[in-house]
């Protein structure tokens, strides 16, 4: 059953990656504006994709309570 | 420095460190100590997704494009999330099935067609060999690049000589050496090559690490930071548009379909299935890969973006921006940078053809070599007594025709457009076989027909709208193809296809060919009835992750003998492997010899699956067919079978229900049974002790009476007594019968109450005033201690008799020399509570039990006279609990006994039917 519910919550990151990384949201991040001379747009993308995989291992290897 | 000796010593030390990796893992899978199976090797070896595609091109296309290469990685990142959904599943079909290509899953799936297995096998080998091609083309020119240092000169392809004189030739076959070497050794029927994967794993922390060192030392090295380059960068006005993404909806379109397409590669582009299904060690590495291949992805690309802009903006026009991985370091005069950067090139590149070109062989030899061979009768192959080396000659060639193929086309198409675009006209290629897969693992309905005619609708436009527009780009074909249209007729212009503009060409063809692919497989599924086989293999591949593995031969029925058997696999696998293999399944099935087998539908699919892992699943079948008699089952016989099957789990869980629910009613009844016994036997008791109780009395009665007869002159005292004493046993007698009367009556609730208002206190003096004659007779002392209680509702006379009862027992059991008795009255917590106390010889705790128990009596029947009925005790506490309250005795021996009962104020009696039963 535990291994179902970590199923059910990476189906539910791959709905979450597949609405981060695309338009809509993307536009949102697709200015000039820069962080720290990084384009914001940039930013976004590594910053989401290292948080996304960081919840993916989260869920994966997050002993069974 | 960097001479070409170095450069040359350098790539064949690597080259000569990946043998001596491969032929270790070789030798520790041997002797059952495998180094690849662990999550980590299996992630780094999912890595060979990223080739020198990856390494030169990201950077290439992000001189283009900006952003525009990363849906490639963030579409496999979203994928894994789903890995252990779909990826599971495939490999836990694939092992039960022992399928050992992309193609033979197919063919599998479909009723192990060989039609099927031919397809996807052409359709993956046009699609891939133009990929191995830029392979060689990465390897080939970042070769003649590094020799050039430190001067950074793009190299000039034309007029190369072809084979011996072009070192890219060499390369190609020093790689199917290689491949041959590590990827053929023998035949296996699980084709996993544990050397090889260690080597590809090797060669993913190789490019990774190259690219890093690379990247770094371009953002940190050469400028100071992120910042600092994209600040730069974004003062340069051709450069500054790659930082954001084009507003336009196109660009988001094709950002959108590039992930999708991504994600459907990482599945179903050959390699990725040789190392993700094929090659897996053990399923539980899957889940740890989920998030670790991402995260490799996520490496290899932070520093595309720095090194694609630093390159810009420190080369003049005319540098390829392909190949700025590697002139970087060289322009900066670091030759050891540079040296590693086209080690890890080599790597991304090799890895990739290593792979490529084992899924392919094994693809071209099981799926399209064998089936033909096997059908041309003249060349009586059926007969042939070992065809095990034959395979393997045919694994080699392939391998060697493969990389042939891609050196040639490498050669001829060059510099060309159909060359440098082909990675993600090579996806578009495999991503045709995502419906036949997806589909049929979810959903049972799809057909031969259907998948067939799907596969090959998408394959033609992909052909028409991708492979041959690539073709004219190049100028192999007339131009006007691609501008005017198929016979000028503009409707069929490749890329604008039924007049559908706006879309990028990979957008368009995905959307076409997707189009006719899943009309098609859908349509055409829906249309027919699916066929036995197809039936039976769809059950298997949709149910996998439910049955247990190895189910396949429910759906058999036929007669075969061992012998053949044993003799066709022979032929596959070689005489020693056969027997070792048969050796093995009957040990496991407790037999010491093979000849003990029996062959039976277990045995063969055995056979089959064996075979399958050497020559594919569709050959398999053929050649199990050709020694054993098979009774074809009928259609409605597969339904009925899985029917049944899902029936039977139906009934099993219903059986389980049932059972249980039949143990508890078991348990029950066997309870009811141990009580209704216990009654049974209370009830003889009874009976036996009332019978005896009545004839005391009437003895001694009818004694008396028998004296007064037959004695006439018998003197008038006597007579008196003895008639005193009929008097006595008779009233004893009626007594006896009254009290038997009346606890039948309590018992089954069928006494009268007559309920009144009852002061305790006045009760229990009247009550002891009644008994004070007894008292007196024994000289008994009474004290009382009667407090005020509430009065109740409750019957009178029944009270009365509780209170005579216990009075005449304290009476009789008291002290026969200093008899005390006490009685007290106390009211608390809504309770009255009445004791007797005597100062007698006390009751046994085994006695305070039985005394309750109707005709105990304590003591010695034999000795003592019996001094009452034995009811007494019974009937009180009956007539204590119809109003609610406790009757017990506390007692020790040798301290007297104090007899209690409790009545709540304020609780109208019950109807008293099951608190009957309690006293029993």
């Amino acid at each position: 059953m535990e291994s179902s519910l970590k199923r059910q919550r990476l189906i539910a990151l791959f709905l979450l990656g597949c609405l981060v990384f695309d338009y809509p949201l993307f536009a949102l991040f697709a200015g000039t504006s820069s962080v720290l001379g990084i384009p914001l747009l940039y930013v976004y993308v590594f910053v989401a994709w290292a948080l996304l995989i960081a919840l993916m291992a989260l869920v994966i290897e997050r002993p069974p309570d | 420095m960097l001479t070409a000796t170095v450069i040359v010593l350098a790539s064949f030390a690597y080259v000569g460190l990946l043998f001596a990796i491969a032929y270790y893992g070789d030798k520790r899978a041997d002797a059952g100590r495998s180094i690849i199976a662990n999550p980590y090797i299996y992630a780094l070896s999912l890595a060979v997704y990223c080739t020198s595609w990856t390494f030169y091109g990201s950077v290439g296309r992000a001189a283009t494009s900006g952003v525009g290469f990363l849906p490639i990685y963030l579409g496999p990142t979203l994928m894994a999330a789903l890995w252990w959904y779909v990826l599971l599943k495939i490999v836990r079909i694939s092992k039960a099935n022992r399928i050992t290509s992309i193609a033979d899953f197919v063919a599998s799936r479909y009723g192990k067609s060989q039609v099927l297995g031919g397809l996807v096998t052409i359709i993956a080998v046009v699609g891939v060999v133009p990929y191995i091609a830029l392979q060689l083309k990465a390897i080939s020119t970042s070769f003649a690049i590094i020799l050039k240092y430190p001067d950074v000169v793009m190299p000039d392809q034309q007029g190369a000589p072809l084979f011996l004189g072009d070192t890219t030739f060499y390369i190609a076959m020093l790689l199917a050496a290689f491949t041959i070497l590590f990827g053929t050794r023998h035949l296996d029927a699980t084709e996993r090559h544990e050397g090889l994967v260690a080597a590809v794993a090797f060669e993913s922390v190789v490019k990774l690490l190259a690219f890093v060192a690379v990247g770094i030392f371009v953002t940190f090295g050469m400028y100071s930071g992120f910042g600092d380059i994209f600040g730069r960068a974004s003062n340069v006005p051709d450069l500054s548009a790659l930082l954001v993404l084009g507003g336009a909806s196109g660009n988001y379109t094709t950002w959108a379909s590039l992930m999708f397409l991504s994600m459907l590669a990482i599945m179903f582009l050959p390699r990725q299935f040789q190392v993700s299904v094929v090659e897996n060690v053990d399923e539980r590495h899957i889940p740890k890969a989920v998030w670790l291949f991402p995260l490799y992805l996520l490496a290899i690309n932070v520093f595309v973006m720095p090194i694609a802009l630093g390159g810009l903006m420190h080369f003049p026009p005319g540098v390829d921006a392909d190949t700025f991985v590697l002139t970087l370091p060289m322009s900066q005069g670091q030759p050891a940078l540079a040296l590693f950067a086209f080690i890890g090139g080599l790597s991304a590149a090799t890895g990739m053809v290593i792979v490529e070109t084992i899924a392919l062989s094994t693809m071209v030899c099981n799926d399209l070599v064998m089936p033909l061979m096997l059908r041309w009768k003249r060349l009586r192959l059926t007969e042939r007594r070992d065809l095990s080396s034959l395979l393997l000659a045919i694994r080699r060639g392939a391998i060697v025709v493969v990389l042939v193929l891609g050196y040639l086309y490498f050669y001829l198409a060059g510099e060309a457009y159909a060359l440098v675009s082909i990675g993600l006209i090579s996806f578009s290629a495999v991503a045709q076989f995502a419906p036949a897969i997806i589909g049929g693992i979810y959903w049972k309905g799809g057909t031969r027909l259907g998948a067939t005619c799907g596969l090959a609708a998408g394959f033609l436009v992909w052909v028409y709208t991708l492979l041959l527009p690539s073709f004219a780009k190049s100028g192999w074909l007339p131009i006007a193809f691609l501008n005017d249209g198929l016979f000028g007729v503009e409707l069929l212009k490749p890329q604008q296809l039924f007049g559908l503009q706006g879309l990028d060409d990979i957008t368009h063809c995905l959307f076409w060919s997707m189009l006719a692919n899943i009309a098609c497989y859908v349509g055409i599924s829906l249309a027919q009835r699916p066929s036995a086989v197809e039936h039976s293999q769809a059950a298997l591949f949709v149910d996998a992750l439910r049955q247990p593995s190895a189910a396949g031969s429910r759906f058999w029925r036929g007669s075969a003998s061992v012998a053949d058997l044993s003799e066709l696999l022979g032929r596959f696998l070689g005489p020693q492997r056969a027997k070792e293999a048969l050796a093995a399944y009957a040990a496991t099935h407790g037999f010491t010899h093979v000849e003990d087998l029996t062959a039976d539908a277990a045995l063969v699919h055995h056979v089959e699956s064996l075979l399958a892992g050497a020559i594919g699943n569709a050959s398999a079948r053929v050649m199990v067919a050709s020694v054993v008699q098979e009774e074809p089952l009928g259609l409605e016989e597969v339904l009925g079978i899985i029917d049944e099957a899902s029936q039977v789990l139906a009934y099993s869980r219903e059986l389980e229900q049932k059972s249980r629910e039949l143990e508890t009613a078991t348990g029950e009844l066997r309870e009811m049974n141990r009580r209704l016994q216990e009654l049974d036997r209370l009830k003889d008791d009874f009976i036996s002790t009332v019978t005896h109780e009545l004839r005391t009395p009437l003895t001694s009665i009818r004694a008396f009476s028998e004296i007064l007869r037959d004695t006439p002159d018998l003197d008038t005292v006597q007579r008196t007594r003895f008639l005193g004493i009929i008097i006595k046993e008779s009233e004893r007698l009626t007594r006896l019968i009254n009290q038997v009367l009346d606890l039948a009556k309590l018992e089954s609730s069928n006494a009268e109450w007559r309920e009144t208002e009852v002061d305790l206190k006045e009760l229990i003096a009247d009550s002891l005033v009644a008994t004070s004659q007894l008292f007196e007779d024994r000289r008994i002392r009474i004290t009382t201690d009667l407090q005020q209680v509430p009065s109740i509702l409750a019957d009178r006379d029944r009270l009365v008799q509780v209170m005579l009862n216990l009075l005449s027992n304290a009476a009789k059991f008291c002290s026969q020399e200093q008899g005390e008795v006490e009685v007290r009255l106390r009211y608390e917590a809504g309770t009255i509570r009445v004791d007797v106390r005597d100062n007698g010889l006390g009751i046994s705790p085994e006695n305070q039990k039985i005394i309750f128990e109707k005709f105990r009596q304590v003591g010695d029947t034999l000795t003592d006279k019996p001094q009452g009925s034995g009811l007494g005790l019974p009937i009180s506490r009956q007539i204590i609990s119809h109003f609610g309250g406790d009757f017990w005795v506390e007692s020790r021996p040798g301290e007297g006994a104090t007899f209690s009962f409790t009545l709540p104020v304020g609780v109208p009696a019950r109807p008293r039917a099951a608190v009957a039963a309690g006293g029993a």
